[in-house]
């Protein structure tokens, strides 16, 4: 049961590894970005695993619920908010460099780049 | 409330606000000037910041008059104060002396959002090094991280883009691993505020989550630092962006990160993780000691002077790697004066080469020959740079040596260790600068080449100059740096 209740923070290393490998083991830039925002996403969720607390409902304040109700901490959603946005523009100055990369190269296989750049 | 008890946030907000609008001046040459005009004004109050802390008291400022730990706070001490200045008089520094060389290298229709990034840049980089809690420092890390990816693409080369996108990845991988050691933090402590985890973090019994935290933290940032053999991305960022960029971050940006690691692992984990000392010395040593042999033959073998003076960063980054594993006042103390020393020293130094690309439109070390003769004064102004990564007395390089040293002789046999690597990677700089200095004076040009113009503009020697001799009055006069680098070191060791 302990061990089902860490899902989300087994979920979170798995995706964390799969995208370090899509970054390291890709020599195309796009799935290089990819792996990137894989590796980012998976953050994402360590922060949104941590906030749930057991029998809390959404952190918003209704007239009329008992005072005893218990809430979800509402700090870490704001902050991977925060870091989404970081991601995607992370992901998309990525991704226009891509583009400029190809403009000058005519390809986005790094090893032939790199092969290019050697000739130079 | 005054002027004076706001200067903490202006010190970002005034960068932070200029960049917009730079963004929008499409006149020539003023995005250059709205940049400049931002950056002097952070300067100043970075200076004016200084004086009030270099007593050893702290500026807490509260972003909108919420208290700690529920807002987020400016913390400003002696140390924070002395990096605070080194980012922005350095970015200051690179705009006034470059307006010529970034003319001739970055085109007319990028120049605003060039200088808007450039802006940017500098707000977070300050903005890291002041603010208190340690989420915001993610934020403002990639506040400066995704504007020097763009200054970098800036570069003239085709290859700046693969050296950006390179950084892009790696800078993205350290900050994201920084990102995950704070939310461990967070599990751990429920708090963001620096003060306030390290207040808290004493009552956690599961060490190995602070531990994971630590390591997560350690490496994300020493990648972002370029500490070897993470600098992979460096070499190459600094050899392909436009030479003034080269001259800013070099001197200011990889800083900021070591500022960062420093700061949470002394402030956070020194005192709550046992043996934490042990667990730094065992990561940073040998990895501080790999960067000074390392990075310093790699420079000896190198053909690009840019990227020999990159590779030589990478040494020196060690030095700093080794200061701060030293985990004593006088190991703390010869790091941060010699994140100070070196940002003089290589800012002046990548000056000096952005001068001699001006005139000779390249950086290949085998065609500047003769540079010593056709343009003295910007070669003087290398040698004394490179004297100082020698390390020769009365230059700001002695100073923080000799401090390192000193930290090194605390510690037994290791010491002895430390100050052998130290002095043999001095020598082994004498060959990296010496093989400029020998083509530059003692080698004739080739027959065929084309003459130069000569000395380079004075709009560009002057601000050089201005900054090689403030290095020789920090080696003179050293109580500026050493004063605020011991205080900095007490507080990060909780002896204050």
């Amino acid at each position: 049961m302990e061990l089902l209740g860490l899902y989300n923070y087994f979920v979170f290393a798995v995706l964390l590894m799969v995208g370090l490998y899509c970054i390291l083991a890709r020599t195309n830039i796009i799935k290089s970005l990819i792996g990137l925002s894989i590796f980012q996403g998976a953050v994402f969720l360590l922060y949104i695993s941590m906030d749930k607390i057991d029998g809390g409902t959404g952190p918003i304040i209704l007239e009329g619920a008992p005072a005893d109700t218990i809430y979800a901490n509402p700090l870490p959603q704001v902050l991977i908010l925060t870091a989404i946005v970081v991601g995607i523009s992370t992901t998309a100055l990525g991704l226009a460099v891509a583009v400029r990369i190809r403009e000058a190269y005519g390809t986005i296989e790094e090893d032939k780049i790199q092969e290019m750049d050697r000739e130079q | 409330m005054t002027l004076h008890d706001q200067l903490p946030a202006l010190l970002v907000a005034v960068p932070l606000f200029t960049a917009p609008i730079a963004y929008l001046l499409r006149a020539h040459g003023l995005p250059w000037a709205a940049a400049v005009a931002a950056t002097v004004t952070a300067f100043i109050i970075a200076c004016s910041l200084a004086a009030t802390v270099y007593g050893g008291e702290t500026i807490i400022y509260e972003m909108g008059g919420w208290p700690a730990p529920y807002g987020i706070v400016l913390h400003i001490d002696a140390l924070s104060a002395l990096i605070a200045m080194l980012v922005t008089g350095s970015s200051a520094a690179a705009l006034i002396f470059g307006a010529k060389s970034l003319a001739d290298e970055v085109g007319e229709e990028i120049a605003p959002s060039f200088f808007a990034a450039w802006i940017l840049c500098t707000a977070g980089l300050t903005g890291m090094v002041i603010t208190g809690d340690a989420f915001n420092i993610f934020v403002f890390m990639e506040i400066s991280s995704l504007s020097t990816y763009i200054l970098v693409s800036a570069g003239p080369d085709r290859r700046a883009l693969v050296a950006t996108y390179r950084y892009i990845i790696m800078g993205t991988i350290g900050a994201t691993f920084y990102l995950i050691g704070v939310g461990f933090l967070y599990m751990a402590t429920g708090s963001l505020n620096t003060v306030d985890i390290a207040a808290r973090v004493g009552d956690v019994t599961e060490v190995r989550l602070l531990l994971v935290a630590a390591g997560f933290i350690t490496v994300g940032m020493a990648l972002k630092a370029a500490v070897f053999p993470l600098h992979s991305w460096m070499p190459n960022a600094y050899t392909f962006a436009p030479n003034v960029v080269t001259v800013f971050i070099a001197a200011a940006s990889a800083k900021v990160s070591l500022y960062v690691l420093m700061r949470i692992d002394y402030a956070i984990f020194y005192k709550n993780i046992p043996n934490h000392e042990l667990q730094l010395a065992l990561l940073l040593i040998p990895m501080g000691i790999l960067a000074l042999f390392a990075g310093s033959m790699l420079a000896i073998y190198e053909k690009n002077l840019k990227r020999l003076l990159a590779y030589s960063s990478v040494a020196q980054v060690g030095y700093i790697a080794l200061g701060i594993a030293m985990a004593s006042v006088s190991g703390l103390t010869a790091a941060i004066v010699h994140m100070f020393n070196h940002g003089l020293i290589k800012g002046g130094m990548f000056m000096a080469v952005a001068c001699l690309a001006l005139r000779y439109r390249t950086v290949n070390i085998a065609n500047l020959a003769g540079a010593g003769r056709a343009m003295p004064w910007t070669m003087a102004a290398f040698v004394i740079g490179g004297l100082g990564l020698i390390g020769v007395p009365l230059t700001p390089g002695f100073i923080s040596k000799w401090y390192l040293v000193l930290g090194a002789m605390e510690k037994g046999w290791l010491g002895a260790v430390l100050v052998a690597a130290i002095l043999l990677s001095s020598l082994l700089a004498v060959i990296y600068v010496w093989k400029v200095v020998e083509v530059a004076y003692f080698k004739e040009p080739r027959a065929n080449a084309t003459p130069v113009e000569g000395e380079a503009p004075l709009v560009m020697l002057i601000p050089t100059w201005i900054v090689v001799l403030a290095g020789l009055w920090i080696a003179i006069d050293s109580s500026l740096p050493v004063t605020m680098a011991t205080l900095g070191a007490e507080t990060l060791l909780g002896a204050r």
